[in-house]
């Protein structure tokens, strides 16, 4: 067993953890957070995806101790004050959503994206969600998405001026 | 079944180094990680302790200086595929990163671990072989640089070993001529699939347009990344044209020996992509000088 101390969705974190699991089992079976999906198991289908520094990663073939020092946003992080994020009702809005089991980390990346590209072209967009396997919306969804969420942040920038 | 025991940071690489020594037989260098969590999933290594080297200072910058970029080889594909520098000199390279995987894979995967991996047709290797990189590598008995193009030892293995050693950084003549660089790339879908043929190729010119040096990397045409010298030796010496980068890219096809594959196509088929593909980056590496 190892400590790993970090910062997951702005709290500090600090538990003894087996070096051998993937990030993704320690986001889910140690701390709890199950909102971080795992589909493939081999860093093919993006639905582990949580953010890094700042950065999307797939958690489930990133060593758990690669964490050490770091701040980790997954799902749960992102509404605030039981108020969803922008991009979450942005989801819901374009339909960009069915079963959900992709959505979290589909999410993230949006997040990602929008945190250093306010207004992405529809070629970043792919490019930065390309990552993903969604079975269920046919991924044209996900462009209106990431579009209204611009939108939104943008609003809520210009009403807090 | 073994499993990890310690992940552990070294400082710097007298520490990394330090740390394999220490825990000989045990240790296992690591850096984005994102082949070694597979392997040990399916029990291919089943190392107990992990040096990680991803966050080493030394490993982690680009520069160039005195005619030749140096690339920490801790840099992710991710860092390289967007670094200005890099788009600029090595248009090729950038390309090359940018394909490999995900996103989220670029984020955390590193060159080492690409070159190290020694998968033939690893979208960053490709490029660096054609770009003629070496590598320094580290170990007890101190660093040495060796060629890129030799550290390939068989699919999935090379001779850089990361229980012993370390694979610190890449360096790349720039030339101080003309010259261009290109990389293409045929794959099922753009993100997350291999390539069923990639190729990279850099050329260097005279002033008059008449190739000087050429290199032409195909792949994954052989167990390491293939150099078409038929092709590179057709062309110089001589003018470029189109009709003649058609000429050396038909030696290429014909020089490549593709085998079937169920996963990227019949060795036929990929055998004329060759073909196409190295005509393609030949035109436009040219165009980068013309």
């Amino acid at each position: 067993m190892q400590e790993l101390k970090c910062v997951v969705n702005g709290k500090n974190v600090a538990i003894m953890i087996d070096p051998s699991h993937s990030l993704a089992d320690v986001i889910r079976y140690d701390l709890g957070l199950t909102g971080t999906k795992k589909g493939c198991e081999e860093g093919e289908c993006g639905a582990c995806t949580v953010l890094v520094d700042g950065l999307p990663v797939d958690s489930c073939i990133v060593p758990a101790m690669k964490a050490y020092g770091k701040s980790i946003i997954t799902i749960e992080g992102l509404a605030q004050n039981g108020e969803l994020d922008p991009i979450q009702e942005a989801f819901m809005e374009a339909g960009a959503i069915q079963c959900g089991f992709c959505t979290p980390g589909v999410v993230l990346s949006a997040k990602a994206l929008l945190m250093h590209e306010e207004n992405p072209t529809k070629e970043e967009v792919r490019d930065e969600l390309s990552g993903h396997f969604c079975r269920c919306t046919g991924y044209l969804q996900f462009y209106d998405a990431v579009r209204i969420a611009s939108e939104k942040i943008k609003d809520r920038k210009n009403k807090k001026q | 079944m073994k499993k990890v025991e310690k992940h552990l940071f070294p400082k710097n690489i007298k520490e990394a180094l330090e740390l394999l020594v220490e825990y000989k037989g045990e240790a296992r260098l690591v850096s984005g990680a994102t082949d070694l969590m597979l392997w040990i999933r399916e029990e291919k290594v089943s190392p107990s302790v992990l040096v990680d080297v991803s966050e080493l200072p030394e490993m982690r910058f680009v520069s160039v200086a005195d005619g030749k970029m140096t690339i920490g080889s801790a840099m992710t594909h991710a860092e390289i595929a967007a670094h200005p520098d890099v788009k600029r000199i090595f248009p090729a390279l950038s390309d090359g990163c940018r394909s490999v995987g995900s996103p989220q894979i670029r984020n955390i995967a590193t060159l080492a671990g690409n070159i190290v991996s020694a998968q033939p047709a690893a979208d960053s290797v490709v490029p660096m072989t054609a770009l003629g990189a070496q590598c320094e590598l580290v170990g007890p008995e101190g660093a040495r640089m060796r060629p890129l193009c030799e550290l390939s030892k068989r699919v999935g293995e090379s001779y850089v070993d990361p229980t012993k050693e370390i694979l610190t950084r890449i360096e790349i003549r720039i030339p101080s001529g003309r010259y261009g660089t290109a990389f293409k790339r045929i794959a099922p879908r753009e993100a997350m699939a291999l390539p069923v043929v990639n190729a990279a190729v850099m050329l260097e010119a005279k002033d008059d347009g008449t190739i000087k040096a050429a290199r032409i990397v195909a792949s994954p045409v052989a167990v390491v990344p293939f150099r078409a010298k038929n092709a590179e030796e057709y062309l110089i010496g001589k003018k470029a044209s189109p009709e003649l980068f058609t000429e050396a890219a038909e030696a290429a096809g014909a020089e490549a020996s593709p085998r079937d594959s169920l996963v990227r196509g019949s060795g036929a088929y990929r055998k004329v992509l060759v073909k196409d593909l190295v005509e393609r980056a030949l035109i436009q590496a040219a165009s980068l000088f013309a």
